[in-house]
C-alpha cells in the first residue's frame, strides 16, 4: 500500500472521530476529560437565541441526507407560542451504504447526548428523543448506558447545572422501517403509529411531534454542535467549502484497499478519498458508485473529481446524500446492484403512495426478467415510464430515491442491460429466482 | 383482561408508558411490542390483545402497527435470530452466498426456524455496516467480513449450545432477552455494555491522522459565543 501525498492527507479533519481513537470514551469519566460537557457549561450560560445564530454563523447543514441549514430550522421553531417543543434526533440510520451514525453512538455516544441537551436549550425543548434503529443494539446499548450516567451527573433531569433549565432525554429503538428515517414517518412512527410520511406543508417546526413544533436533526448534525459552540463559527468554517462548511464523515466500502470512516474536509474527490484508502484493491477498476447511499444517482469512473460537497455532487447530476461512497469496479454488475437496490425499495415502500408501493413492484419484475435472460427492449422503455411516474409523484423521498439508480445505471450503462437482453451476457437469475416476474 | 402477561412484564409495561406524556402514552406501543415478544419470542394474538389493553387501543389499531415493522415476528421464533445482509454491496462481496449456505444446511428459507427451535434465519436489508461487508448478525449483534465457512462455524456453534463472541457488539443473549433491551431497559449484564470495541475500519480515517500528525488547527474550547445583546449595549 502507497501512503498517501501529503496534500491528500491534510483533508483529513478528526473531530467528531477523534474521540473514537479513546477505547473508554463512552464512559462519562473519560468523554469528560476529552473536553466533554464543556460545550454545555458554556452553552447554558448564554442566551438561546445567541446559540441559534452561532449555528447560523457556522453554515452547518445537516448530515443525513438534505443538507439543509440547521440553524435556520432551529430558527423556524415559533418561541412564545406556549406549546412545549420537540427534539427528536433521526438515528434511523439504513440508507444502504451508511455506516457513520452507528459508530459514533457506539464509540462517543455522550458527543450526542451533549448535542441534544444544547440544541434542546436552544430551541427551549423539555423533552427530547433519539429514534434510534432497532436494529443498532449495539449502539443504544452504549447510549442508553450514557443517558443514564448524563443523569445521574445532572447533565439531564431538572434544573440541568443550576441554569433553571430542565430536559427529559428518551432513546427510543425503532422496530426495522427504513422508511422511519424520513423524518415524518419517524415521527408517526415515534407517535405509536406506522411510520408513514405525512403531507407537507405543514411542516415539523410548526406541526412535529404530538402537532406541535418541533425539530427533527440526524445524528452528526447533533453531534457537531458540541464542536461549533466549542471552538465558533468561524473555525467550523476553516473546513469544508464556503457553502458545505465543516467536516464530514465519509463511509467508504467495497472494492477499495480499505474500506471505513474517513473524516475529511467537505469537497474532498472520489479520488482523494480512494488514494486515502490505499487505492482500488488488486485486480478492480472503478466502474461505477453511489456518493451518497443508494437513493442517489450512480457516478462513474469520469466522476472522480467531483468535490463532494452539496454544491459539487449536484452539478455532477447526483446528490450528497449521506456520503455513503459504495465502490463498484468492473468485476461488478451495475444492472444486478440496481436489482438488489430496488429489491430494497419495494420491500421498505410503505404502502402509503401507489406510484411507489405498485411502481417498485413491477420494476423487480422486470429486473429478475432481464437479469434471466428473458428481457426486451420495451422492458428498457418500461423502466423509464415507470420512473417517469415514480419521481416526484409519492410523499416523501424513498420513491424518488428508488429511481435513482434505475435512470442513472440506464443513462450510463445501457449497453450492459442490452447485453443481457440480446444474450451476450450469461443470466445472473435462474428461472427458479424466477418465479413471478412475468 | 388478558392474562398470558406476568407481574413482571406489566410493571416494566407501566415503565415504559411513564417515559411518554400522559396524554401521549400511544407513543409506548413499540417498546410494548418489544415487550411482549421478550416474554413469548413474537407478537402472538394475546400480545396484541395485552398492548391494546393497557394502551386503552383496539386490537386492530395494535395489529395494524405490530405487521408493518419487520422485527415484530408473527409466529414464533428461537432462541438466536440469524440475518444476513443481502443488500447490495454485502450481496457482491458475498452475502448472498452465505444466505444460501446457511438456508441450505440449516433447512430453512427466510423466516423459518429449525426444528430445534434453535435458530430462525433471515435475509436482511441494509444492516449499516457495509465497511465491515458482508455481515450477518445473530439477535442483532455483529459478525463481520462473514463468508460462507466463517458463517457456518457460528451457526453450528450456536446449535451446539455455544455462544460464539460477536466481532463488534455485545456477548451474546437470547433474543427474548434482547428484546427486553429493545424495550429501553439497559443491558444489566456485568460488562456487557464494555463489550466491543471499534474495529479497524471504523478508526481507519482517525488512525491515518493520527499516524501522520494531523489535526484540525486553530481549535481554541474558550471562543467566546457573541451575545446579541451585549453587542447592542455597546
Amino acid at each position: 500500500m502507497t501512503t498517501p501525498r501529503p496534500e491528500t492527507l491534510a483533508k483529513l479533519t478528526p473531530v467528531l472521530t477523534k474521540r473514537w481513537l479513546s477505547p473508554d470514551a463512552w464512559r462519562i469519566g473519560t468523554y469528560e476529560k476529552l473536553d466533554g460537557y464543556a460545550a454545555l457549561r458554556k452553552a447554558l450560560k448564554a442566551h438561546p437565541d445567541d446559540l441559534i445564530q452561532l449555528i447560523k454563523d457556522s453554515g452547518l447543514r445537516g448530515r443525513g441526507g438534505a443538507g439543509f441549514p440547521t440553524g435556520l430550522k432551529w430558527g423556524f421553531i415559533p418561541q412564545g407560542d406556549g406549546k412545549p417543543h420537540y427534539l427528536v434526533v433521526n438515528a434511523d440510520e439504513g440508507e444502504p451504504g451508511t455506516c457513520k451514525d452507528l459508530p459514533l453512538m457506539a464509540h462517543d455516544p455522550h458527543s450526542l447526548v451533549e448535542g441534544v441537551i444544547i440544541a434542546s436549550y436552544a430551541i427551549r425543548a423539555s423533552r427530547a428523543y433519539i429514534y434510534i434503529r432497532g436494529e443498532a443494539v449495539h449502539a443504544a446499548r452504549r447510549l442508553r448506558s450514557a443517558v443514564q450516567e448524563a443523569y445521574a451527573k445532572g447533565y439531564l433531569g431538572r434544573n440541568i447545572l443550576g441554569s433553571g433549565f430542565d430536559l427529559e432525554l428518551v432513546v427510543h429503538s425503532g422496530a426495522g422501517a427504513y422508511i422511519c428515517g424520513e423524518e415524518t414517518a419517524l415521527l408517526d412512527s415515534l407517535e405509536g403509529f406506522r411510520g408513514q410520511p405525512r403531507l407537507r406543508p405543514p411542516f415539523p417546526a410548526t406541526h412535529g411531534l404530538y402537532a406541535s413544533p418541533t425539530v427533527v436533526n440526524n445524528v452528526g448534525t447533533i453531534a457537531s454542535v458540541p464542536y461549533v459552540v466549542l471552538g465558533g463559527a468561524d473555525w467550523w468554517k476553516t473546513m469544508g467549502t464556503e457553502k458545505s462548511s465543516g467536516p464530514m464523515i465519509y463511509s467508504l466500502s467495497g472494492r477499495i484497499a480499505n474500506p471505513g470512516q474517513y473524516e475529511c474536509s467537505m469537497g474532498i474527490t472520489l479520488r482523494e478519498l480512494i488514494e486515502l484508502a490505499g487505492g482500488m484493491q488488486p485486480g478492480h477498476n472503478l466502474r461505477f458508485w453511489t456518493p451518497g447511499g443508494s437513493s442517489t444517482p450512480l457516478l462513474t469512473a469520469e466522476h472522480l473529481d467531483v468535490p463532494l460537497d452539496f454544491e459539487g455532487v449536484a452539478a455532477a447530476g447526483s446528490i450528497l446524500g449521506t456520503t455513503a461512497t459504495q465502490i463498484f469496479s468492473d468485476q461488478d454488475c451495475p444492472v444486478y446492484a440496481t436489482y438488489r437496490w430496488l429489491e430494497f425499495y419495494h420491500h421498505e415502500s410503505c404502502g402509503k403512495c401507489t406510484p411507489c408501493r405498485e411502481g417498485n413492484y413491477w420494476m423487480v419484475r422486470v429486473y429478475r426478467r432481464i437479469l434471466a435472460g428473458q428481457g426486451t427492449h420495451e422492458d428498457l422503455d418500461t423502466l423509464l415510464d415507470t420512473c417517469d411516474n415514480i419521481l416526484g409523484r409519492s410523499f416523501c423521498g424513498l420513491g424518488d430515491g428508488a429511481t435513482s439508480s434505475v435512470t442513472s445505471s440506464l443513462k450510463y450503462f445501457k449497453q450492459d442491460y442490452l447485453d443481457y437482453i440480446e444474450g451476450r451476457t450469461a443470466p445472473k437469475l435462474s428461472d427458479k429466482q424466477l418465479v413471478g416476474a412475468h | 383482561m388478558t392474562t398470558a402477561f406476568t407481574e413482571e412484564t406489566r410493571a416494566r409495561a407501566r415503565e415504559i408508558i411513564a417515559r411518554y406524556p400522559a396524554d401521549r402514552s400511544r407513543s409506548a406501543l413499540l417498546p410494548l411490542l418489544h415487550l411482549v415478544q421478550s416474554e413469548e419470542g413474537y407478537v402472538s394474538p394475546a400480545g396484541v390483545e395485552f398492548c391494546a389493553e393497557v394502551l386503552g387501543l383496539n386490537k386492530a389499531q395494535v395489529g395494524a402497527v405490530a405487521t408493518f415493522y419487520t422485527m415484530y415476528k408473527r409466529k414464533p421464533t428461537g432462541d438466536y435470530l440469524v440475518s444476513v445482509c443481502t443488500n447490495t454491496m454485502c450481496n457482491v462481496l458475498g452475502g448472498q452466498e452465505v444466505y444460501d449456505t446457511l438456508s441450505e444446511h440449516l433447512g430453512v428459507g427466510h423466516d423459518e426456524t429449525t426444528e430445534d427451535g434453535k435458530i430462525t434465519l433471515e435475509h436482511a436489508e441494509c444492516l449499516a455496516a457495509c465497511d465491515y461487508g458482508p455481515v450477518m448478525t445473530v439477535n442483532y449483534d455483529f459478525f463481520d467480513n462473514v463468508d460462507a465457512q466463517s458463517a457456518l462455524g457460528v451457526v453450528e456453534e450456536l446449535r451446539a449450545g455455544g455462544r460464539p463472541m460477536p466481532t463488534r457488539g455485545a456477548r451474546l443473549c437470547t433474543l427474548k432477552e434482547m428484546a427486553v433491551q429493545l424495550a429501553g431497559f439497559a443491558d444489566e449484564r456485568e460488562g456487557a455494555v464494555a463489550d466491543g470495541g471499534p474495529g479497524e475500519p471504523t478508526l481507519r480515517g482517525v488512525r491515518l491522522a493520527e499516524q501522520h500528525g494531523i489535526s484540525v488547527p486553530g481549535f481554541d474550547p474558550n471562543t467566546p459565543i457573541r451575545s446579541k445583546e451585549a453587542e447592542a449595549q455597546k
